[in-house]
């Protein structure tokens, strides 16, 4: 480690409190605008709420059907998370294991996927799905979502495979064991740092996505969050209280998820861009 | 390698290629039979190119090219922000951990929370303004999202908000893993902060900088949707118009599939395009 003189790291650290700065007055403004009261908000915006009032949430659970709405995103996250497992898995164990023709193009052509905006797609994908009446379903969003974050699924994992001693492998093959004994019961242990991260980042990709939600769960009951918050914060423009607390309530869980598995968060996403 | 029947990787593959062929195939190679269809319904009698010339002539389509491309710009202000917060995190101050889960936060917040919270921050008499006004600057304080001059370029500046948590951790996940020797050699031979940054830091970054870029042209000209959506609509008129919305309004509002194919097909070719640089540059760096 090199020795920091403290005199010249004071502008570094300028620069980056400026930037924290940044990030953070969004956040101040939420907190404290959450627990006013609407008169008190007109008066000072800037403020610590005094006195500290809960009734925004209150507006904002009866204004907004949020645990309707997470319910659903984590049905969604949950179902597409897991599809996408387990059509990645055996896949992945195919192209970091085994040999056969065309596979580096089938490959390519899979982890490029990644590159194609969902927006690309949106118009067949509705009228295929509205043809097998699977639109304002859980399965029919479900195997979109699955089939949007699959390409980084099997991207991540083929990397991840790719670096388990062959040994292992091998010795496992000596006993007889089946290929898909060995992805099962050697493998997918083994995976568990990249199946956590893997789980991570196609959960924040389901989870935030906006677009394919619209199209695909158009019913009113069927929301995700990221829909219902629009919804909800259009309603509630006027009263920005009541908006910062429900944009408080549908931020808490990532927000707490964040904080606990923050590396595997990074790690997810750097994972995208390097070569594994 | 693993020694196997020959059909065997096939059948690992199967699942994996039938959901991808479903979700991709299927509609990447239908966009281009809509775009020359009118569509009502599921489908629709074969019309040659004309999808393509009305869009051509519409200026709404135009004022959406113009858009994305005017979004352009925020990608020299992502890479240099990025750059600059990744050098100083990586100098590895004291708190530098702290800084860094706090700069990546916004990356892991929902666009429609930021969209929905940063709207209500800068209407006319929003937080922003107060601000500005209390500071003295009453005449920088102005109506962001509301005028059609000022609405795209507060959407962009909303985009850069979130969007550099993930450029300052990917140039740092860069620097942590050069090695120092090159550093060390430049300090022995004299050379200042500046120089070392210039000529040593930055040429070794080449890789992961120009991958970083294409990431971003891609993201400024394809995947703006959900800001769009939850801060203006397109609006004030079409101020805020892009192509992603463009399809969404044509489709989905207007009735008009076939036009929103269309669409679909040139933003793919230019995703296409971009596809090339982008592998050729992925961890290039590590050969």
């Amino acid at each position: 480690m090199r020795l920091k003189l403290n005199r010249s790291s004071i502008p570094k650290h300028l620069l980056l409190l400026a930037a924290v700065l940044l990030v953070i007055i969004p956040g101040y403004f939420v907190l404290v605008t959450a627990f006013k009261s609407q008169a008190a908000y007109s008066l000072n915006k800037f403020s610590f709420p005094s006195p500290i009032t809960l009734e925004n949430f209150g507006t904002a659970l009866r204004g907004g059907r949020f645990l309707l709405w997470f319910q659903n995103s984590v049905i969604l996250s949950v179902g597409a998370v897991l599809l996408s497992a387990v059509v990645s898995l055996p896949a992945a164990f195919a192209f970091a294991r085994m040999d056969f023709r065309a596979r580096n193009p089938i490959l390519a052509v899979i982890t490029s996927l990644m590159v194609i905006p969902p927006v690309v797609m949106i118009v067949p994908l509705f009228l295929l799905l509205a043809r097998i009446d699977l639109i304002g379903t859980y399965p029919g969003a479900i195997v979109v979502y699955a089939g949007m974050v699959t390409p980084f699924s099997i991207y991540l994992l083929t990397n991840f495979f790719k670096t388990i001693p062959h040994e292992i492998v091998e010795s496992a093959l000596m006993d007889g064991a089946s290929p898909m004994v060995i992805l099962l019961r050697i493998l997918v242990p083994l995976s568990a740092p990249a199946l956590t991260t893997l789980v991570v980042v196609n959960v924040l990709w389901v989870w935030n996505d906006l677009l394919l939600a619209l199209v695909l769960l158009p019913r009113d009951d069927m929301r995700t969050l990221m829909v219902g918050i629009t919804v909800f914060g259009s309603r509630y423009n006027n009263d920005v209280p009541v908006a910062m607390a429900g944009m408080l309530l549908a931020s808490v869980p990532m927000l707490v998820l964040y904080l606990f598995g923050q590396r595997y968060f990074i790690r997810g996403l750097v994972a995208g861009a390097v070569k594994g | 390698m693993l020694r196997t029947r020959a059909y065997l990787p096939y059948l690992y593959l199967a699942p994996a290629v039938l959901l991808l062929l479903f979700v991709f195939g299927y509609p990447l190679v239908a966009i281009f039979d809509f775009s020359l269809r009118r569509i009502r319904g599921a489908s629709g009698p074969f019309i040659g190119m004309t999808n393509y010339g009305q869009i051509f002539k519409d200026d709404v389509f135009q004022q959406a090219v113009l858009h994305n491309l005017m979004l352009l710009s925020a990608v020299p202000i992502l890479v240099g922000i990025c750059l600059l917060l990744a050098v100083l995190l990586h100098d590895r101050l004291r708190g530098w951990q702290w800084y860094r889960t706090i700069l990546f936060l916004p990356y892991v917040l929902a666009v429609p929370v930021i969209g929905v919270v940063f709207s209500n921050m800068l209407q006319l008499n929003g937080i922003v303004n107060e601000l500005l006004r209390a500071a003295g600057l009453g005449a920088g304080a102005l109506d962001w999202i509301g005028s059609a001059g000022l609405a795209l370029w507060s959407v962009m500046g909303i985009i850069i908000w979130r969007e550099s948590g993930f450029g300052i951790v990917l140039f740092l996940a860069r620097l942590l893993s050069l090695s120092e020797d090159l550093q060390d050699a430049a300090r022995i031979d004299g050379a200042n902060g500046w120089q070392r940054m210039t000529r040593v830091t930055i040429p070794q970054m080449k890789g992961v900088i120009e991958f970083y870029t294409v990431v971003s042209v891609i993201t400024m000209l394809a995947w703006v949707f959900s800001y769009v959506y939850a801060i203006t609509r397109g609006g004030p008129g079409n101020a805020t118009q892009v192509l992603e919305l463009y399809i969404y309004n044509f489709a989905f509002r207007n009735g008009l599939p076939g036009i929103a194919s269309a669409v679909a097909v040139l933003l793919f070719l230019v995703a296409l395009v971009l596809i090339f640089p982008l592998f050729r540059l992925r961890g290039q760096d590590d050969e």
